[in-house]
């Protein structure tokens, strides 16, 4: 492998039938074997850049470019160039793991004896040592992502471009991958450009840091320290964790022991009876209190959690809600109707694209309240508080799908607490926020919990235990 | 999956998944454009022992095949009751003429329903999606966008199932479950939609920046038709040709354009 050279002079990117520039101005030069961190805030055009590093943004139907952008004096394109991006669902495209590796090395014509071996050193690379025929839908998410990595080596690209590549991984994915790309770089014979909110992971592996905004092009580039020292506050106002600049947020008098407003004795958790997912002995949820559910992936937090919301019935076993919540004599929450959830049991979904109805934010924020069949005055001015507690007061006529990721994830929330549910529930909340969400959503949850609302949240995120973890609860792997 | 429901290992394993298509074709198109019961029968027998005879197990095919004996006597009873009449009559009530002529139809139909079945729904047993794409590709030179596309795509799937799942979960969170089931049903289309293109651009990305639909490509593994190919179609070039054989000695050949 070679390591390539990137030169970009006054390089931007308009994508078709848009009026603004996803990115403009960009003048950069990456010598070859250079690691570089590219940060900005969402909507500077960092995926954009990226994309075009790849070869994969298209053609002139696709889009308007300025200026020029070369790797190695030439077009990019893949093969020089190897992606990987953020989501590990959505980049696995073969059903076995050798066939996936082989895919990108079938599409640059190597011939059938050259393939086999350089799939297996891929593979070896990156440290995923089962059969080629494994099934890739049995692969959790850092192994996953070290698939894709694979996929990309195998081209043995001069350029590697990961995209937010650990962002909506578990901390034993992250540092996963982190080690499979720490072996992959050291030799300097791969230039590397990653893209992550999460700067402190990245930090140890980089020579650079490069600042990116939507309009302005590249506005600090050097050494991480001093870019940092220089620009800091400025980058973690934008949403990027920057080092030695934390939330800034304490963690809350957590309330004395209180009883339960929920509990599960003897429960078969699972979609379909005749594949439950786990058993769980006992669990209880000690009301006006957080409670964070963590696990490897796979070992059922998320159905676990559906199921105490009330949402999948338990398989066997009890679920029941405390006296004070329920409704006349009927205990079990998952026989409860879709409406009596509303003001006592409420579900924030993993992902909040699964939870919209509406066409657009203001209305999603009042469905629940007309299920309910409150008076038309008393919607509006609720609707219209939680806007502004969100920040999506100028959005109230967007559609909600057309939102960032990090205005979705404050919408799906707000859905819940529009109708003040004695019990919210939050599936990995924090997953692949920036900064300024991740904030806005502790203080949000912070809030709720004062004024006495239950919480329970499934996540992965060390920061998010330290202040929230009040009452802990850990499932097992499951063997 | 559980393991009962799993794809036996049969000798139809040695041959390319796109020759079972191909036999599966031969099998069946004689049989669509004939109807007697001769030939229907002798096509029954034939497949039953062929199959075991490639080592599918009894006890897979009866599970496999039930719907198909399910479904027959259904076709069977509405050609009974309303088939086209003729020689003599046993009832007659309103629209419902139970005839010589009737009952043969009758007869004909489910056997003609069992032999198409049958020998379909054993030769797509346990097909490999990815062997599939190699053959279609390689062997039938079907273009490999297509093919790898369509391949890539019913990996998403699964996907799609669960996505289905949260979005109905999530309508009963948001207290939209108990009522209105076409609007309902409406957001989540709506929102499956979204998610199915979001999804496919993704992936499509994914495979354009690992070189996928430039330039011709190779192939990792060889997808190749051989002599076990050959027997498989000769063997069922056989069975048709008996089975018709069979239906024109007895005087029963029955052609549906005469």
């Amino acid at each position: 492998m070679r390591p390539a050279q990137v030169r970009l002079d006054g390089w931007g990117w308009r994508h078709a039938g848009r009026a603004a520039w996803a990115t403009s101005g960009v003048s950069l030069r990456i010598e070859p074997g250079e690691r570089v961190l590219l940060l900005g805030a969402s909507g500077a055009g960092k995926s954009t850049l990226l994309h075009a590093l790849a070869g994969v943004l298209g053609t002139s139907d696709e889009g308007e470019q300025a200026g020029s952008l070369t790797v190695d004096g030439e077009r990019p394109a893949p093969g020089r160039s190897g992606l990987v991006m953020q989501d590990p669902d959505a980049q696995t495209i073969l059903e076995r793991i050798g066939d996936d590796v082989a895919f990108g090395l079938e599409n640059l014509a190597v011939p059938r004896d050259g393939i086999w071996p350089r799939v297996r050193t891929a593979l070896a690379d990156v440290g995923l040592d089962l059969p080629l025929d494994h099934s890739t839908e049995r692969l959790s998410g850092g192994q996953r992502q070290r698939l894709a990595l694979a996929g990309a080596l195998a081209m043995r690209p001069g350029l590697l471009l990961l995209d937010e590549p650990t962002a909506n991984l578990d901390p034993v994915g992250v540092e996963e991958v982190w080690d499979a790309v720490a072996r992959l770089v050291a030799d300097r014979t791969t230039t590397l450009v990653v893209v992550e909110h999460r700067i402190e992971t990245w930090l140890p592996l980089v020579d650079r840091v490069v600042v990116l905004t939507a309009g302005g092009g590249v506005v600090a580039d050097g050494p991480p320290d001093e870019v940092f020292s220089a620009h800091g506050a400025e980058l973690a106002a934008l949403g990027a964790w920057v080092p030695g600049i934390g939330h800034g947020l304490v963690p809350r008098v957590p309330p004395a022991p209180q009883p339960a407003v929920l509990s599960a004795r003897d429960v078969t958790i699972g979609y379909e009876a005749d594949r439950p997912v786990r058993i769980v002995p006992a669990i209880d949820i000690p009301a006006g209190t957080s409670t964070t559910l963590t696990g490897a992936n796979g070992s059922g937090k998320t159905t676990l959690a559906l199921t105490l919301a009330g949402l999948l019935p338990a398989l066997s076993g009890h679920v029941e809600a405390a006296e004070a919540i329920s409704p006349q004599g009927r205990p079990s929450p998952a026989r409860w109707r879709s409406k009596e959830l509303l003001t006592r049991l409420g579900t924030v979904f993993q992902d909040p694209e699964h939870q919209f109805v509406a066409t657009t934010v203001a209305d999603e924020l009042a469905i629940g309240l007309r299920a309910l069949r409150r008076p038309a005055r008393e919607i509006d001015q609720r609707v219209a508080e939680l806007l502004e507690q969100l920040h999506l007061t100028r959005l109230a006529r967007a559609n909600p799908f057309t939102l960032s990721g990090g205005e979705k994830r404050r919408l799906s929330v707000g859905t819940v607490l529009a109708t003040s549910p004695s019990v919210m529930f939050l599936d990995e909340p924090t997953f692949g926020q920036d900064r300024r969400t991740w904030i806005d959503l502790v203080r949000l949850v912070t809030a709720q919990l004062d004024a006495g609302t239950t919480v329970v949240s499934v996540t992965h995120d060390r920061d998010y235990l330290d202040l929230l973890g009040e009452h802990h609860v850990h499932l097992e792997a499951l063997s | 999956m559980s393991l009962s429901n799993r794809a036996p290992l049969t000798l139809l394993d040695r041959v390319n998944p796109v020759t079972r298509i191909a036999a599966a074709v031969i099998v069946s198109l004689p049989l669509l454009v004939t109807l007697d019961w001769v030939s229907g029968a002798t096509m029954v027998g034939i497949v039953l022992v062929a199959a075991l005879a490639l080592g599918f197990p009894f006890g897979f095919i009866a599970r496999r095949v039930w719907p198909v004996l399910a479904l027959a006597p259904l076709a069977g009873l509405n050609m009974a009751l309303y088939g086209k009449p003729g020689g003599s009559v046993h009832v007659d009530w309103f629209l419902v003429h139970i005839t010589d002529n009737s009952l043969r139809l009758a007869v004909a139909v489910m056997l003609r329903v069992l032999a198409l079945g049958m020998p379909a729904i054993l030769l797509f047993t346990g097909i490999d999606p990815t062997d599939l794409a190699d053959g279609l590709a390689q062997v039938w030179r079907l273009p490999a966008r297509f093919v790898l596309g369509a391949l890539a795509g019913f990996r998403l799937i699964t996907r799609f199932v669960d996505d289905w799942r949260s979005l109905a979960l999530a309508r009963r969170a948001r207290g939209l479950g108990d009522t209105g089931a076409v609007r309902r049903w409406a957001t989540m289309a709506f929102a499956m939609l979204v998610i199915a293109i979001r999804r496919g651009s993704k992936l499509a990305t994914a495979m354009e920046a690992r070189g996928f639909g430039t330039a011709p490509r190779t192939w990792a593994r060889e997808s190749h038709v051989g002599r076990a190919d050959l027997v498989l179609v000769v063997s069922c070039l056989l069975a048709v040709a008996v089975a018709l054989a069979a239906a024109a000695s007895a005087g029963t050949f029955w052609a549906v354009w005469t």
